[in-house]
């Protein structure tokens, strides 16, 4: 393991945020932490770039300079122009001169923010914070880039541009790590960490996710909702069985991404074990 | 209506601070101000000098509190004690007549002073008593000039604002949006982030400091009679009281609002309670030592001190070193309480490296 954590735990009083949890985060390669609200992906985050202290296993991380990290709820300044915001934290890592303008011009060029140098952060519109927020974390090359829901609320044209960029940092060499609520986003990742309650209920590549699901997934085409753990999918029911007897009714089905995250949800509800995966 | 009247009211519990401000506060700033809140003052310091000496504080009564009697000394003597605070009347006694010296930084004080010179010639002309006339001299504000009393005071209201409730908002802001988290994973050092938030508030109070004084001169024509240097040296450790006030109501604030009802907390009672507008010496005794622990009573003895009576420097050590020591404790605790929002991983001496050491050893 380059960075990440290693059998990480965080309590918070008498609430476990963080449950021996592993991740690794290798240079170059995206990871991705899926869980809904409260899973925990945001001390998961914290917790790599040591906004919070571990209660017991280890965090590996390279040097401050060498992060870039965004959290949930900002990533810019409202009241400092983009150029503000962007020569505030270029400064912050050292980049000045000649180097800070011409990456700041190609990367506000990148993210289609170079007519836009003199609005203040606030006038920007949503997904236009966030690229910037994002592109600021990406100026001084990171090495690891950390970032915290970077596409929630934010439009699908803007998301795909989002992901242009963060799928960019990790070609260039950069370790990524995204927290998401989208499980669509999970196949961009070469590492999937689904996360619940503190807990991780599955983890590796996303095809390892899939392969690894236990017991026998079919779809019902049905208006009614069949007996057994079910899910409404489309116009069509996915039923899972934990065992290979599937209900009447119910025709056996591959899963996919989607299908793997609720079978892994409904496995840790059952208490049953994912073959492969660290749950 | 009622179910808004109903939500307000739960909302209200929950805000514990803000149930404080309206319930407990009031009642507390009543019954503290009810005892600071006077203008009578019982008691004047007082030294009396030449060779009558003792025999003209036989004199004197209350509310003469007669601190020194020296029959050796003379006015330079008086004028001394006067402008270092140490009294407020100085009696020069000569061979033929009696002055008193007093304190015109010292509105009540001296007014009560005169008044019961006044009503001692009174008494002893209806007694047919043979008591030596007493002519009264002020010094420093001849005239009594209220706005030269309030406008050195009020720099230090000025500062006290800016420093507590502007830097406490500047920081809390960064928490509130979310920023400070960027802010501790930058590879700032935490003083860096520290200063970095100070320092523009420090400078900024500087100049306020600057343009206020030189208003009170020109459009109040207060003078500034002392020594810049020691003025400005009493204002920067101030400043740093306050600024450490700032920084420590933001660590305990995790919104604007609430960083805005703390710093209410630390001001109010400072305007009151400080001798800025009550004489300190006339708030009961169980009130008087709040002042002693209040940082603008001690940049209001240096600022009335050092622009209406040349204080000098020497003279000062007493109010200069209570707000070094204040500086110090506050501005470490706030250092301190901020530190751990911006390195909490450092705690118990464990850095961010060291968990990553941690496992590669």
């Amino acid at each position: 393991m380059t960075w990440g954590l290693e059998d990480a735990s965080v309590v918070f009083g008498s609430r476990t945020a963080l449950d021996h949890l592993t991740l690794p985060v290798e240079p170059s390669t995206v990871s991705i932490c899926v869980g809904g609200d409260g899973a925990g992906k945001s001390t998961l985050l914290r917790a790599i770039v040591g906004l919070v202290r571990l209660s017991s296993g280890a965090a590996r991380r390279p040097q401050k300079k060498d992060i870039g990290y965004i959290p949930a709820t900002a990533g810019l300044y409202i009241d400092l122009t983009v150029d503000e915001n962007v020569a505030f934290c270029a400064g912050a890592y050292g980049v000045r001169g000649r180097e800070l303008t011409c990456r700041s011009t190609e990367m506000l060029e990148r993210i289609g923010l170079a007519d836009a140098r003199t609005r203040l952060g606030g006038q920007l519109s949503g997904g236009m914070q966030r690229k910037l927020a994002v592109g600021m974390a990406l100026l001084h090359r990171p090495a690891m880039l950390v970032l915290d829901e970077p596409t929630t609320g934010v439009d699908p044209v803007s998301r795909a541009e989002l992901w242009r960029l963060i799928s960019g940092a990790a070609a260039e060499g950069s370790a990524v790590v995204v927290a998401t609520t989208y499980v669509d986003e999970a196949h961009r990742a070469s590492t999937v960490v689904l996360l619940e309650q503190g807990r991780s209920i599955a983890v590796g590549s996303p095809s390892d996710i899939i392969a690894a699901v236990p017991g026998t997934l079919g779809v019902v085409e049905s208006t009614e909702q069949p007996q057994g753990l079910s899910w409404r999918r489309g116009k069509t029911w996915r039923v899972w069985a934990p065992s290979l007897d599937l209900p009447p009714g119910a025709e056996s089905l591959q899963p996919d991404f989607e299908d793997a995250v609720m079978i892994a949800a409904l496995a840790d509800e059952q208490k049953i074990e994912i073959d492969g995966c660290a749950c | 209506m009622w179910t808004m009247i109903v939500k307000e009211f739960r909302q209200l519990k929950r805000d514990r601070r803000t149930l404080a401000l309206l319930i407990v506060l009031p009642v507390l700033l009543l019954v503290v101000f009810g005892y600071a809140a006077r203008f009578d003052v019982s008691k004047v310091t007082t030294i009396v000098v030449g060779p009558q000496a003792e025999a003209v504080a036989g004199h004197l009564h209350a509310p003469f509190d007669l601190v020194e009697i020296d029959p050796n000394g003379g006015r330079s003597l008086a004028e001394s004690r006067l402008q270092d605070g140490t009294a407020v009347v100085g009696v020069v006694t000569g061979q033929t007549q009696i002055v008193a010296l007093m304190d015109g930084t010292q509105l009540f004080a001296v007014e009560a002073a005169e008044s019961a010179i006044d009503h001692m010639a009174q008494a002893a002309k209806a007694n047919g008593a043979a008591v030596p006339a007493i002519t009264v001299q002020i010094l420093y504000n001849p005239n009594l000039t209220t706005s030269w009393i309030m406008i050195p005071g009020l720099t230090g209201l000025i500062l006290l604002f800016i420093g507590t409730l502007i830097t406490s908002l500047g920081i809390v802001r960064e928490r509130q949006t979310g920023t400070i988290e960027q802010l501790a994973v930058m590879p700032f050092r935490p003083w860096d982030v520290i200063f970095g938030k100070i320092v523009p508030y420090l400078l900024l109070a500087a100049l306020d400091l600057i343009a206020i004084v030189v208003i009170g001169m020109v459009l109040f024509g207060v003078p500034f009679v002392g020594n810049v240097a020691t003025f400005a040296l009493g204002a920067l450790l101030f400043l740093l009281v306050t600024l450490g006030m700032g920084v420590l109501v933001s660590t305990v604030s995790q919104n604007q609002g609430q960083s805005i009802q703390l710093a209410i907390m630390f001001v109010v009672p400072q305007i009151l309670l400080s001798g800025l507008i009550f004489p300190v010496s006339s708030m009961a005794s169980g009130v008087q030592w709040i002042a002693y622990v209040l940082p603008l009573k001690y940049f209001i003895d240096i600022s009335r001190g050092v622009m209406l009576k040349a204080t000098p420097l020497t003279a000062l050590w007493g109010p200069l070193v209570v707000l070094a020591g204040m500086a110090i404790v506050v501005l470490g605790l706030a250092v301190l309480r901020f530190r751990r929002d911006l390195a909490p991983s450092a705690r118990r001496g464990r850095t961010a490296e060291a968990d990553s050491k941690a496992v590669a050893a």
